[in-house]
């Protein structure tokens, strides 16, 4: 008996032990290409961008080995590449799918008022007349040229004298608008983007970030010293990092030097999409547990692989059918999003292979396909879609051509590829929502909780419901009132009858 | 024990306590009075009113629209669930019955409980018809439901407070500077337990270390 114990003591022992001790927790590999769902959680996803080629100098053939590149432009066929370190901007021209070659090379421009060469040009633009307009930071100052580089005009410092007289002018990063109108973004300018008129007249700042300030920041200015007060950051609006004009004539404007709790409260935001008054009209309107999905990409920002922080967003592009996609330089991904807001593929990395960064600076589309321009490994990416990443597009595209049948069946071949895309079963809802099935359009939603959207199915079922049942729903109503009306009034008889005097002979 | 489930006059008493619930939302200062003092109230009703409490919220996490309650099913666990609310009121009971107890509180600890689950009777009240309602409204008329939880919340915490000074045969001052007092014993038992729990932990955790080093000698 006594051993028996002995032996289940021993038993009961080793059972405990093994339950504390702590399973090794096997580090799970990431797929390359993932997306958020409705809780945050990261669900693996197969691609929907593949790295087509990458371009390294050797591959272009350049003379010079490209040197601190900061600035990639497409336009039609042509991607340029602003080889800053080396004061030139280089003209590749896709020839084929997979083949960049260069086409032209710009050092010099002719008959310009002060220096004829370029000096660290960081941004290119062409207007729809074809004249190009380049950013030439290290001369202060905006370059218009013709199609053949021949001078123009120039946009020099903004006469503004909120502007220190004594910093020289920075263009970093220029759009151009269809009237050619210039927007640029100057380094140490934060009050927004500088706004020129085709004349060259500088006609003031547009799209300013509401600068960030807080009561407790307030208190501690007031009672820190001089030195203190030099340490601390400034209440100053943040500078924009690019901008991107899309076809529309919106300014998608990307900003990456944000604090992560300002990102988070929504005092800040990494993306704004301006109008021409320089509002942010960005739709926020994704599904999320907490509000609406957050357009910063990267949901968790706790330092892992030697990055923290929330994603810092340099170049942002927008495809013609409004889904916009941004350059996250901390930790080399691309996040995409949709017109509402909500997450498309978030893909890429930091690394040394193909299809991860070091310090990615640049990014555009030309069609579908996407190039980006990699700082530290001097190399541009060039990003076609998989069959999956296709499928996705065309279904999105169908559906705002009108399309609702052919765009629902799309999508159920996509969640064939992948069950876990939330987009795909908010696609096939809406699509009977325009079909008018609510029934079954509710059922998507739900899956994904997407409370808009059912709410929106559900009145017209509701609507649907009560017309159809009009006649029953009456007769239950108006029961409800008589029965309790009868029954009181079969009550008072009895009890007149019960009481009355007519009956008291009888008895 | 099984020959009080039997008896039918017992059974009508506690219908009748159950029925009594019904009055004493509505009266809460007679009601409560009467709960304890003429003896109208049941330990049987009391704890079925936390029941069908527990279960309306149990009940409301699956049948209430999604619009309104959103669960990550992945992590709930039923037990920590029901938990969270057993643990807070028993903390609040325990809290208020030592207090109390000390400076003239007239109630018994048993008292206290029957009082607060009786308090708790709107909640199944309103949230039951409301889960089902929850599921015939859209986003624009998501009003009505946080309005009528929010009804619920304060008609609770009305009549608590009405009911803890019944009990306790206090002013209404008093009362509400005991019920904030109450709060703070809560706090202190929270943190009793936390500190109990983590020496527990630790002391396990030594001669768990402990076991492990002498089998690896073995």
């Amino acid at each position: 008996m006594r051993k028996t114990i002995a032996r289940l003591t021993a038993v009961a022992l080793t059972a405990v032990i093994a339950a504390c001790t702590p399973i090794t927790a096997e580090a799970k590999e990431r797929s390359y290409t993932y997306n958020y769902d409705y809780w945050g959680d990261v669900q693996d996803s197969p691609d929907l961008y593949s790295v087509c080629k990458v371009f390294t100098s050797s591959d272009l053939k350049l003379d010079k080995k490209l040197a601190n590149p900061q600035g990639l432009y497409v336009h039609d066929n042509s991607v340029f590449i602003c080889d800053t370190g080396n004061n030139r901007i280089i003209e590749l021209e896709r020839t084929a799918r997979e083949s960049l070659s260069v086409k032209n090379i710009i050092e010099e421009v002719k008959g310009a008022p002060d220096v004829n060469t370029l000096s660290g040009p960081t941004d290119i633009a062409i207007s729809v007349e074809g004249n190009i307009f380049i950013a030439d930071k290290g001369n202060s100052r905006i370059l218009k040229l013709d199609k053949d580089l021949n001078f123009i005009m120039q946009f020099t410092k903004p006469t503004d004298n909120t502007l220190d007289p004594k910093v020289p002018f920075a263009p970093n990063k220029l759009v151009v608008d269809t009237a050619e109108r210039v927007y640029c973004i100057a380094t140490g300018i934060n009050k927004g983007l500088i706004k020129y008129e085709a004349d060259g007249e500088f006609s003031g700042f547009v799209g300013a970030t509401p600068a960030s300030y807080d009561f407790v920041q307030f208190i501690w200015k007031k009672i820190a010293s001089q030195e203190q007060l030099a340490k601390m950051e400034a209440f100053v609006p943040t500078e924009y990092d690019n901008i991107y004009m899309d076809g529309d004539g919106f300014i998608y404007a990307c900003t990456g030097s944000v604090a992560e709790e300002d990102l988070k409260s929504g005092k800040v935001d990494a993306v704004r999409q301006l109008n021409l008054l320089g509002n942010d009209i960005l739709v926020r309107n994704g599904v999320y547990y907490d509000g609406k999905f957050p357009v910063y990409g990267d949901l968790y920002m706790g330092s892992g692989g030697g990055y923290s922080g929330p994603s810092y967003f340099s170049d942002v592009t927008c495809f013609e059918n409004d889904i916009y996609v941004c350059l996250d330089k901390n930790r080399g991904r691309l996040f995409s999003y949709d017109d509402q807001g909500k997450m498309v593929f978030i893909c890429g990395g930091n690394g040394h292979m193909d299809g991860y960064f070091r310090k990615p600076i640049g990014l555009d589309h030309m069609g579908y396909d996407l190039f980006v321009l990699d700082q530290l490994d001097c190399a541009i990416t060039m990003f076609t879609q998989t069959d999956f990443g296709a499928k996705v597009f065309e279904a999105m595209d169908l559906f705002d051509e009108g399309k609702y049948e052919e765009s629902q069946a799309v999508w159920e071949k996509v969640i064939e590829m992948n069950g876990n895309y939330d987009l795909a079963y908010i696609g096939i809802g809406r699509s009977y929502l325009r079909q008018k099935d609510y029934k079954t359009a509710m059922e998507y939603f739900e899956l994904k909780y997407d409370a808009d959207n059912y709410s929106k199915a559900y009145r017209q079922y509701r609507k649907i419901w009560v017309e159809e049942h009009i006649v029953p729903i009456v007769i239950v109503i108006l029961l409800l009132f008589l029965i309790p009306l009868g029954i009181g009034k079969y009550k008072s008889i009895k009890y007149e009858f019960e009481t009355s005097d007519a009956f008291k002979y009888n008895n | 024990m099984f020959a009080s489930l039997t008896s039918k006059e017992n059974w009508q008493r506690y219908l009748k306590s159950l029925k009594y619930s019904l009055y004493v939302i509505t009266h809460p200062i007679d009601g409560f009075w009467d709960l304890t003092h003429e003896r109208r109230g049941s330990y049987a009703a009391a704890n079925t009113i936390l029941f069908l409490t527990i279960l309306a919220r149990i009940l409301s996490l699956r049948y209430t629209s999604f619009i309104f309650i959103q669960v990550y099913w992945e992590e709930l666990n039923i037990l920590t669930y029901i938990l969270s609310i057993l643990f807070p009121l028993a903390l609040f009971v325990i809290g208020n019955w030592a207090l109390t107890t000390l400076f003239d509180g007239k109630g018994r600890l048993g008292q206290v409980y029957m009082a607060t689950c009786y308090a708790l009777t709107p909640y199944p009240l309103i949230h039951f018809p409301l889960m089902i309602f929850s599921n015939f409204i859209t986003v624009d008329e998501a009003e009505f439901y946080s309005t009528m939880a929010m009804i619920a919340l304060i008609w609770i915490a009305f009549i608590g407070i009405f009911g803890m000074s019944q009990v306790h045969e206090y002013s209404f001052g008093k009362n509400i500077l005991f019920l904030v007092a109450t709060v703070f014993a809560m706090l202190v038992m929270i943190f009793i337990l936390m500190l109990f729990f983590s020496m527990v932990s630790q002391g396990v955790a030594y001669f768990i270390s402990l076991g492990k080093e002498m089998l690896y000698r073995m």
